[in-house]
């Protein structure tokens, strides 16, 4: 039994411009102590997907259409309503957002910030909640802890303050962190450094890590199974050497080409034509058809959604002929 | 003779510390003495982390901010010695391409007056149909549909949006471009269309670039050599391969460790 299941889960938002169908029937599973990866281009629903969990989605215009996701055996996350998430968000599962700056409170200490969880969830009074921020941020590299933590957010660097924000989140123990781009606006040595430590107090703790950003290589660096998403839903799936060495879906294979990486110098970068498509008009038939050049376009579905399907053991892909072949 | 040389450039800037009665002024040397030199049509790349001086030397070298010591010689003429009219003048010929396209562009612009005002910055007497072919012209020079000329930003996606900002830093016809991290907001997809978009313009226009950015993978692709910064200094320059492959500073030998690398077998 994995420890978070979500099934066909559906986030609409109901706009003046109508329905834009941000997440349009999702599901993975998250094993206890595993890491997956979600990636995605802006606006493909991967933090949509995340944020439905935990009910931080402002609604409306937000709204979950349907789908389930059970979390350690009984409790739906998108039908227990606020009072259970309540004891469940912060607590069970923690969040680390993609800006510190704007996370963090600009007008608190970290202090009274780092310990808010500690108080409301674990009944703690403020000596002994103090000194276990203090051991928290020392856990996680920031030198002279019981100094720093009297400080204010905008005393800190960047990477600093994500190491806050990690300590805080992974403060009451949760069984599973959700980190959304956690990475993305910091520099590359930071970015190792805090991917290094993230894997470190997983190891240590035990946690499950669902790990969202639209970088291929932090994907691949730091993450057992790699999901991709594209206009709202899930096209490819396996474990990420198998998807790295193995790409299947055309959207896959076109991302990584695009990479400037793995690009010969002196030669164009392969450019995916057009734009992701319009979420806010129903997409019938296969939603990648339009920028298929690696596959074949004329073989794309017109008429029906393509399958979700384990097109190999344990490598799951949109079984859309165009786009497979 | 390089088209732009940068000879010992310091910029430092003053910080205030302590109380009021024991005010003492520390110095913040962003930029500690950097010499470099581009040649015509070349593309530099400068790489760095965060607060090594990289974006302060490139508002030095567009003298938006004036160096504490040292000098920029654009193609023989000492820019630092420039009044403030003639700097104006001069930067026409030195463009910005900047980060955010959402923060660099104004909102209340229409992509149309946006390029009408940066255009007439060179040419301040084209009547209204020369200005208007000029503005289509340069719409399609950066692939851009011109029937979207009277649209404002917040209607164009991310990688649109930087496409008009380049536009716009084109339309003065400029020699020299410093793009600050141009596609480090931008998704791989809109990425390698904006990169491909830059090398062509350097390459038909025969511009000069100076590429700053962080990210390694990006600068190894389109620069001709690499300048490495640290802490307001240059810590290593050469070119692009033999720096990437054979690092000799203990920095960039960090830094080409700390990229992340798709493990993948072919």
């Amino acid at each position: 039994m994995p420890l978070l299941e979500v099934n066909n889960l559906k986030t609409y938002f109901h706009t003046r411009n109508g329905i834009v169908r941000a997440v349009d029937g999702v599901s993975f599973s998250v094993e206890k102590g595993k890491t997956i990866g979600i990636v995605g281009e802006s606006g493909s629903g991967k933090s949509v997907s995340c944020y439905s969990l935990l009910g931080l989605l402002p609604m409306p215009p937000g709204r979950i259409e349907s789908g389930e996701a059970i979390f350690d055996k009984y409790t739906d996350l998108l039908s227990c309503g606020e009072k259970v998430l309540r004891t469940v968000r912060g607590k069970r599962i923690g969040m680390i957002f993609q800006d510190p700056m704007t996370s963090l409170n600009p007008y608190m200490r970290i202090a009274d910030q780092i310990i808010e969880p500690l108080r409301l969830h674990m009944g703690m009074d403020k000596g002994s909640a103090l000194k276990k921020a203090i051991h928290a941020l020392d856990e996680v590299g920031i030198p002279e802890p019981d100094n720093r933590i009297t400080m204010y957010p905008h005393e800190f660097s960047g990477g600093m303050r994500q190491r806050v924000m990690i300590a805080m989140a992974l403060i009451t123990n949760p069984e599973i962190l959700i980190a959304d781009e956690p990475t993305t606006a910091l520099d590359v040595t930071i970015q190792k450094q805090i991917l290094d430590l993230i894997k470190k107090r997983q190891k240590e703790l035990g946690t499950a890590v669902i790990f969202i950003t639209h970088d291929l290589a932090v994907i691949s660096e730091i993450c057992e199974d790699v999901n991709i998403m594209y206009a709202g839903r899930i096209i490819e799936r396996a474990s990420a050497t198998e998807l790295f060495a193995n790409p299947r879906h055309a959207y896959t294979r076109s991302l990584l080409k695009s990479i400037p990486a793995n690009q010969t110098k002196g030669e164009k970068l392969y450019t995916i034509p057009g734009l992701p498509p319009d979420t806010s008009q129903i997409i019938s038939g296969c939603a990648f058809r339009e920028r298929n050049q690696i596959g074949d376009q004329s073989k794309c579905l017109t008429d029906s959604r393509p399958e979700f399907k384990e097109i190999e053991p344990n490598h799951w892909a949109q079984d859309c002929p165009g786009c497979l072949s | 003779m390089p088209f732009l040389e940068i000879k010992n450039i310091k910029t430092h800037f003053q910080k205030k510390r302590g109380g009021f009665f024991s005010r003492t002024l520390d110095t913040v040397k962003a930029v500690d003495g950097v010499s470099i030199a581009i040649e015509k049509g070349e593309i530099l790349g400068l790489v760095g982390e965060s607060g090594c001086g990289k974006s302060t030397l490139s508002r030095t070298i567009m003298q938006l901010i004036p160096p504490t010591q040292g000098e920029v010689i654009l193609e023989n003429e000492n820019l630092t010695n420039l009044d403030a009219e003639q700097v104006r003048q001069r930067r026409l010929d030195f463009q910005m391409i900047f980060q955010d396209p959402y923060a660099s562009l104004n909102p209340r612009m229409t992509v149309w007056s946006t390029l009408k005002e940066a255009l007439s910055t060179r040419h301040g007497n084209l009547n209204h149909k020369e200005l208007e072919r000029a503005v289509i012209t340069l719409m399609e020079r950066v692939g851009l549909d011109h029937k979207f000329m009277r649209k404002y930003p917040h209607e164009f996606s991310g990688g649109q949006r930087q496409r008009i900002a380049i536009a716009r830093a084109l339309a003065p016809e400029p020699k020299l471009i410093i793009a600050d991290e141009p596609v480090s907001a931008l998704d791989v997809s809109i990425q390698s269309q904006i990169l491909n978009l830059l090398k062509d313009l350097v390459n038909d226009l025969g511009l000069t670039m100076l590429f700053i950015s962080h990210d390694l993978s990006v600068v190894r692709y389109i620069a001709d050599r690499i300048a490495v910064m640290y802490y307001g200094k240059i810590v290593e320059i050469g070119e692009t391969e033999s720096l990437m492959e054979h690092p000799q500073h203990q920095y960039t030998k960090a830094l080409l460790e700390s990229v992340p690398k798709i493990l993948s077998t072919d």
